[in-house]
C-alpha cells in the first residue's frame, strides 16, 4: 500500500493528472461527437471510413459505442502513462532512491503497476463518462432515440463495455512498462511502442493476415470491443483474444518482473 | 560485540572485461566518519552500489550492520544513502520528493519538513525540484539521505556544488551525526574537507583497496618534515649544509629549506642556525597532508 500511495503522488501532480484526463476527454468526446454529428455523412462517421447508422445508435448498446471506439487512443494514453512512470525512474536516477528505500523489488514493481492500473481505470471512467455525457447531449440533434439505452439491457452493455475498455487499457499499459524496463527511456519506450501498434502491426497485417490474429494491438482491439471491432471480419472470436492477452500480459509480467528484478541499477 | 558498520571480503565487480572493484577487504566500525577516497574511475560508486544492494557482486561478500549484502531488505531501514548525486522528480517540489520517499519508507511526513529546515530548504520546500540550484539539490539528496533517521549514512560526493559556507553546514552536520553514533561512509574529493572529519578512511586505486585503517596512520606512514625559513635568502645554502653535516636531509625549496626529520629535531635546528648567526623567520614541523598522501598513493592520478 505504500509503494502505490507513493507513486500515486508522482501520478497525481496536477500537470500530468489533468493534462492526460484532458486528452482523455478529448479523444473520447472527438470520436463520439463525430459519431453522432457525421450520421448521415456518406463518408461514413467512425473509424476507417465505417458508418454506425442510427438503428445500431439506438440499440440498448447503442451509447456505449462511442467509449468502445476510443479504446485504440485511450490505450495510447495508458502505454504512455505506463512506459514514461517507469522509464522515467531510470532517466530521472530516480530507482536508486527507490530501492534504498524499498528494497523489496518485485514489491516494488507490482505497487507501482497497481497504482498505475488504478490510474488507468480512473481514466477509463472519465472516458465513460464523457462518451455517455455527449451520447445524451447529442442524441437529441442528431434524432437518436434513446429509450433503450437507460434499461437493465443498456446498463448490462455498459458493465460488459466498460470491463473490455479496462482490460484492454491495462492491456497496452503492461506494454508500455514492459518497453519502459527495456528502453528506460520515456521517449524510445513510447515511440517504439506506438510505432508498433500503429504501423508495424498495419503493415504485418497487410503483408501477412493470419498474423493479425495473434498481434497485441489487434487482439486488444477485439477485447475492448467484446469481439469484432466496427467494419474488421477474420478476427479471432473474443474468447480466443482474451485468452491469447492473457497469454500475453503473464509472458509480459514475467520478462518485466525478471527484468527488474535481477538487472543491475547503474546509471 | 558490536558488528562494524561496514564490512567487505574479497569483493569484487566485473563487467565484462573490466575489472572495476578487485577484492576488496576492508571494515568501517561503527559510529565514526569515514572518508572514502580514490581517483576517477576507482570502484567506489561500485563498490557503495553493492553495499546498497544494487548492483550483485560478482565475487566476495559484505555485511551492512551485521546483515549480508546479499539481503539488503534486512538492513536498509537503518541506512541512509545519497549516491551518484542528487536524483528527484523534477515536477515535484522538495517536500513532494521527500513525501514520496518517506511514504515508501514507512517515514512520517512530520520529517520531511524537519529535514528541510535542517538542510537549509524550509523556505523553499514548495518549489520545484526543477528550479532549485545544484546546491539546493544537493542540499535536498542530504535530507532524503537522512529521512530514515540511519545508523549508518552513506553519501556520495555530499558537497558538490556547495559554496563554501554550504561546505562547512555539511562538515558540522555530519559531525554531529556521528556524536550521535551515526557511522558516516563518505566519498568526496575535497580531501581537505576528509581530513578535518574524518577518523577512518578507505582508499582505492584502480578497484583495488590501497589502505583502509584509521587516518592518523596513514598520514604517520609519511617522514615528518621540519620547515627551517631564514629571514635572509641567501643564508638558505649554508643553512641547508649545516644540516646535511647532522646526517639529516636538507632540500632547499624556494624560500625555505625542508629537513627530513621529526619534531624533536627543531631544537637543534634553532641552535645550530642561532650559533652560525643565522635568524629564524620559520620553524615548523610539517606533516604530510591527506592530498600529499593520496597523490603518492595514486600516483598522482586525478
Amino acid at each position: 500500500m505504500r509503494i502505490f500511495l507513493a507513486e500515486w503522488r508522482k501520478l497525481k501532480r496536477p500537470a500530468f493528472f489533468f493534462g492526460t484526463m484532458g486528452s482523455v476527454i478529448f479523444v473520447t468526446g472527438l470520436v463520439t461527437s463525430l459519431l453522432f454529428l457525421l450520421i448521415d455523412a456518406k463518408t461514413g462517421n467512425a473509424d476507417r471510413g465505417n458508418r454506425i447508422t442510427r438503428e445500431m445508435l439506438q440499440l440498448s448498446d447503442g451509447f456505449t459505442i462511442g467509449f468502445n471506439s476510443s479504446n485504440g487512443l485511450l490505450g495510447l494514453v495508458a502505454l504512455s502513462v505506463f512506459a514514461a512512470q517507469t522509464a522515467q525512474e531510470y532517466t530521472y536516477g530516480t530507482l536508486r532512491n527507490l530501492l534504498v528505500r524499498q528494497p523489496r523489488r518485485i514489491r516494488l514493481l507490482i505497487g507501482k503497476y497497481f497504482s498505475m492500473i488504478a490510474f488507468a481505470l480512473l481514466s477509463v471512467m472519465v472516458s465513460a463518462a464523457t462518451a455517455i455525457g455527449l451520447a445524451v447531449a447529442l442524441s437529441g440533434r442528431a434524432k437518436v432515440n434513446t429509450d433503450n439505452w437507460f434499461t437493465n439491457d443498456g446498463y448490462s452493455a455498459f458493465g460488459n463495455s466498460f470491463a473490455n475498455v479496462l482490460i484492454s487499457t491495462i492491456g497496452y499499459g503492461t506494454i508500455g512498462m514492459l518497453l519502459g524496463l527495456i528502453f528506460r527511456s520515456p521517449i524510445s519506450s513510447i515511440s517504439i511502442g506506438t510505432v508498433y501498434l500503429l504501423v508495424v502491426e498495419s503493415i504485418l497485417s497487410i503483408a501477412w493476415k493470419p498474423i493479425s490474429n495473434w498481434m497485441p494491438g489487434n487482439l486488444l482491439s477485439v477485447v475492448a470491443t467484446g469481439g469484432s471491432p466496427i467494419g474488421v471480419s477474420d478476427v479471432p472470436s473474443y474468447s480466443q483474444a482474451l485468452l491469447r492477452i492473457g497469454l500475453y500480459l503473464i509472458g509480459a509480467a514475467l520478462v518485466t518482473a525478471t527484468l527488474f528484478k535481477r538487472r543491475d541499477v547503474a546509471n | 560485540m558490536n558488528s562494524p558498520a561496514i564490512s567487505v571480503s574479497n569483493l569484487s565487480k566485473r563487467y565484462g572485461d573490466v575489472l572495476a572493484v578487485n577484492d576488496a577487504t576492508f571494515e568501517v566500525p561503527l559510529g565514526t566518519i569515514c572518508g572514502f577516497v580514490g581517483p576517477n574511475g576507482s570502484g567506489k560508486t561500485t563498490t557503495i552500489r553493492m553495499l546498497l544492494g544494487l548492483i550483485k557482486p560478482s565475487a566476495g561478500s559484505g555485511s551492512i550492520i551485521g546483515n549480508s549484502i546479499s539481503h539488503p531488505e534486512k538492513y536498509l531501514t537503518d541506512v541512509g544513502a545519497m549516491i551518484e548525486g542528487p536524483a528527484f522528480y523534477p515536477a515535484l517540489s522538495g517536500i513532494e520528493n521527500l513525501k514520496v520517499f518517506a511514504k515508501l519508507g514507512g517515514i512520517p511526513y512530520s520529517r520531511c519538513q524537519e529535514l528541510l529546515q535542517l538542510v537549509g530548504l524550509g523556505d523553499r520546500a514548495k518549489d520545484k525540484y526543477k528550479n532549485y540550484s545544484l546546491g539546493m539539490k544537493q542540499r535536498l539528496g542530504i535530507a532524503a539521505a537522512l529521512l530514515p533517521n540511519p545508523k549508518l549514512l552513506i553519501l556520495d560526493e555530499p558537497t558538490n556544488g556547495l559554496d563554501p559556507a554550504g561546505i562547512q553546514e555539511v562538515r558540522d552536520l555530519l559531525e554531529k551525526l556521528a556524536a550521535e553514533g551515526v557511522t558516516v561512509f563518505v566519498s568526496s574529493h575535497l580531501l581537505s574537507e576528509l581530513e578535518m572529519i574524518s577518523k577512518y578512511l578507505v582508499m582505492l586505486r584502480k578497484g583495488a583497496v590501497i589502505f583502509a585503517g584509521p587516518i592518523e596512520e596513514l598520514l604517520h606512514r609519511n617522514k615528518p618534515t621540519i620547515v627551517a625559513k631564514p629571514s635572509t635568502l641567501n643564508s638558505l645554502p649554508f643553512l641547508a649544509e649545516l644540516i646535511n653535516k647532522t646526517g639529516h636531509k636538507a632540500i632547499i625549496e624556494a624560500d625555505h629549506v625542508r629537513v627530513d626529520a621529526d619534531e624533536s629535531f627543531a631544537i637543534q635546528i634553532n641552535k645550530l642556525a642561532f650559533e652560525s648567526g643565522i635568524v629564524l623567520a620559520q620553524l615548523t614541523p610539517v606533516r604530510a597532508s591527506l592530498e600529499e598522501t593520496f597523490f603518492e598513493l595514486t600516483e598522482g592520478e586525478a
